[in-house]
């Protein structure tokens, strides 16, 4: 693997993901016969933000917020409903299947579930291999050393490729769905929630991988985490979300030390931090935002 | 007298590859009116812990040794019926996934009711009655009105709340909550400690909070458990734990979590832990710890099992390199 040559965005000073007005909203249907479309979930309402080439932009916001949905619309796994999505110079809500195939190489993700994710009748060497062979890319013994590059990236012993998902821990499979994600040379990666199903000490193995990986190659993430520690530790800016729209957006520590928005301000205040005494300021903090955190009931 | 004291507790699960060892020689005091937290990674024993205390741990599980002794009285050697009196009286506990503790095809009303009913001896009348003012407490607007309401119609922070009125419904002395907000968003979370706060002190209730979240204890707990492979690791006040952690574990812990707050948190790294906690099946026979801490090294860590003892006042570690006793650079750093 090597760092991605500048891309065609990235010369012309436009980011590498730049999202315009995007908005996912999935009908609600009613009737027996007929079904008839009563209302719209608006998941997600007029989003808009950039991600650079090498930067992180950590989405962060509650359950049902619209986070995941943002995170497929833009590898377009879900159609927008309007809006626009390009990617290193190139509209990708219009673009012909053909076409996205071969953007889709470009862009990966991690999904939050290590053990649903992973195809457990597969072995570790064909999970990792499946996209180079779906794209057709070298033939089988090149894409078997590709493989066993992969898993020695994340940490593995390249000798594991003949095992199966269910020899490995949580942790070690979510490093087998980066190894994978990282496949075919891609240059954004949407991680959604790649942390929250392991543990803290589990965590911060992924974290620091995923760290390394960015700094070795040169990867743009869309970071989605419920966790605001988490989000903090890997983004350079913040974008919060709150019923499918974003509320608060800028550089993680003005986000974090300085929040304007009501939302963000509550959402802060409510994050427990392991410091018995801290906890104390930010339960008076709590206090003040009643009114706000009423409307999470 | 502490209100609950449990020692060398021990529970372990028969399955087809062998004995799980899933609590093992677990001791602690929870002292009256006050917030004992218990934290530690998946699996590590918290729930099957509390599970036994309650007298609830199902086959293949079963106590094998150790005694429980609520209020003096030993609970271990009580009848279903007794333990049923105890549970439903004395001691309460709810759990993380509110939706398999209520009952879905029975209002809300009518299971509270049933519960007061059943443990208070009241007429239907005082019991409806009761139960408003319970789900008021727990500050569920329109209260009247959704007694007659479905557990689905209700949030899942709604649901903890209807769970919380029921579990101090018949005014416990001790309230377990295992894991009670980590299905629930951080705002709503919040909102269910600080009401778990509230109620503790209204009704004078001891508490025990499990959870494998650092910043919760450190919220709500006085006294803070570490566990580790079922084991009690640490114990110690929560000021004295976050602030000088003794267990190589704890303190790894601790260093492992992301930063909310900090200058220029996105270029450090975290300190990660090698490896995963040992299968329970056969944990390591010494420290359980040993073969992911970096102090273990060439003396007899891997021989000897540490006790459990106590490194200043009140203040209890099981290892051999508690951090107030360590001086030298760990086995391996430094190395070039
Ligand atoms: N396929 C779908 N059909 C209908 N509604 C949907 C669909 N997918 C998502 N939604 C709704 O869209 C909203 C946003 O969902 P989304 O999964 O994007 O939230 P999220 O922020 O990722 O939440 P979480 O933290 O729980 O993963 C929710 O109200 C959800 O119920
Ligand atoms: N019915 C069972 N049969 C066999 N082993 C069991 C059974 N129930 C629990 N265990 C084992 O007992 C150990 C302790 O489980 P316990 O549920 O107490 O963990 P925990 O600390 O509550 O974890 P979590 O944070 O995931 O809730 C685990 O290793 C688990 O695999
Ligand atoms: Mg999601
Ligand atoms: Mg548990």
């Amino acid at each position: 693997m090597s760092e991605p040559a500048p891309s065609a965005a990235s010369r012309n000073g436009e980011p590498l993901l730049a999202v315009t007005g995007l908005k996912k909203y999935f009908p609600i249907k009613e009737g027996l016969l007929i079904d008839r479309t009563v209302d719209y979930v608006r998941a997600v309402d007029d989003v808009s933000f950039e991600v650079r080439q090498g930067e992180t932009l950590g989405l962060v916001g509650e359950s049902g917020s619209g986070k995941s949905t943002t995170g497929y619309c833009v590898l377009r796994l879900l159609k927008p409903t309007a809006g626009s999505v390009r990617f290193d110079g190139e509209e990708l809500t219009t673009m012909p299947r053909n076409a996205l195939r071969r953007m889709r190489r470009e862009m990966q993700i991690v999904f939050q579930d290590p053990y649903a994710s992973l195809n457990p009748r597969m072995t570790i060497g064909d999970i990792v291999g499946e996209p180079l062979l779906v794209h057709k890319i070298g033939d089988r013994k090149r894409r078997r050393r590709t493989v066993e590059e992969l898993l020695e990236v994340v940490g593995f012993n390249p000798d594991f490729v003949n095992r199966y998902p269910h020899e490995f821990s949580g942790g070690q499979r979510q490093r087998i769905g980066v190894a994978r994600a990282l496949a075919l040379n891609p240059r954004l990666i949407v991680c959604d929630e790649p942390v929250s199903a392991l543990d803290v000490s589990i965590q911060a193995q992924i974290l620091n991988l995923l760290k390394d990986l960015q700094k070795a190659f040169g990867l743009a993430y869309l970071f989605i985490a419920h966790d605001l520690a988490v989000v903090r530790e890997m983004s350079d800016k913040i974008a919060v979300m709150n019923h499918g729209k974003i509320v608060e957006m800028g550089s993680a520590d003005e986000v974090y030390t300085n929040p304007r928005h009501e939302y963000t301000k509550a959402l802060l205040a409510s994050v427990p931090v392991p410091d018995p005494l801290k906890m104390r300021e930010r339960k008076a903090e709590r206090r003040k935002l009643k009114h706000v955190l009423a409307e999470a009931l | 007298m502490a209100l609950l004291e449990v020692s060398d507790l021990r529970t372990y699960f028969k399955t087809r590859e062998g004995e799980v060892h899933a609590v093992d020689g677990v001791s602690f005091n929870v002292e009256e009116g006050k917030v004992l937290g218990i934290v530690g990674e998946s699996g590590c024993g918290k729930s099957v812990t509390s599970l036994s205390i309650m007298g609830l741990v199902q086959n293949p599980g079963r106590v094998v040794s150790g005694s429980v002794l609520f209020d003096g009285r030993e609970l271990t050697t009580l009848t279903d019926r007794e333990l049923e009196d105890v549970r439903g009286r004395s001691i309460a506990m709810i759990f993380q996934d509110p939706m398999t503790s209520l009952n879905p095809v029975l209002t809300i009303g009518t299971q509270i009711t049933e519960t007061l009913r059943r443990h208070m001896n009241l007429s239907s009348a005082d019991a409806k009655k009761r139960a408003i003012e319970l789900l008021e407490e727990v500050h569920i607007p329109d209260a009247a009105r959704r007694l007659s309401d479905y557990p689905h119609r209700f949030s899942g922070g709604m649901r903890q709340r209807v769970m919380i009125a029921m579990a101090i419904s018949c005014n416990p002395r001790l309230l377990i909550a295992d894991e009670p907000t980590t299905a629930l968003d951080v705002t709503v979370q919040a909102g269910v400690l600080d009401l778990l706060d509230e109620l503790r002190i209204q009704h004078n209730m001891t508490m025990m909070m499990i959870t494998h979240n650092m910043g919760v204890v450190a919220e709500v707990a006085d006294d803070i458990l570490v566990m580790y492979a079922g084991q009690v690791v640490e114990q110690a006040p929560a000021m004295d734990l976050f602030g000088r952690p003794e267990h190589p574990y704890t303190e790894a812990l601790l260093a492992s979590l992301p930063h909310l707050e900090g200058e220029n948190v996105r270029n450090g790294r975290l300190v990660s832990i090698p490896g995963r906690p040992p299968d329970l099946l056969a944990p390591p026979e010494a420290c359980r710890f040993a073969p992911r801490c970096k102090y273990a090294g060439l003396d007899d860590c891997n021989v000897v099992a540490p006790e459990l003892r106590e490194v200043r006042t009140g203040h209890w570690v099981r290892s051999a390199h508690p951090t107030s006793e360590r001086t030298a650079v760990p086995v391996g750093a430094g190395a070039p």
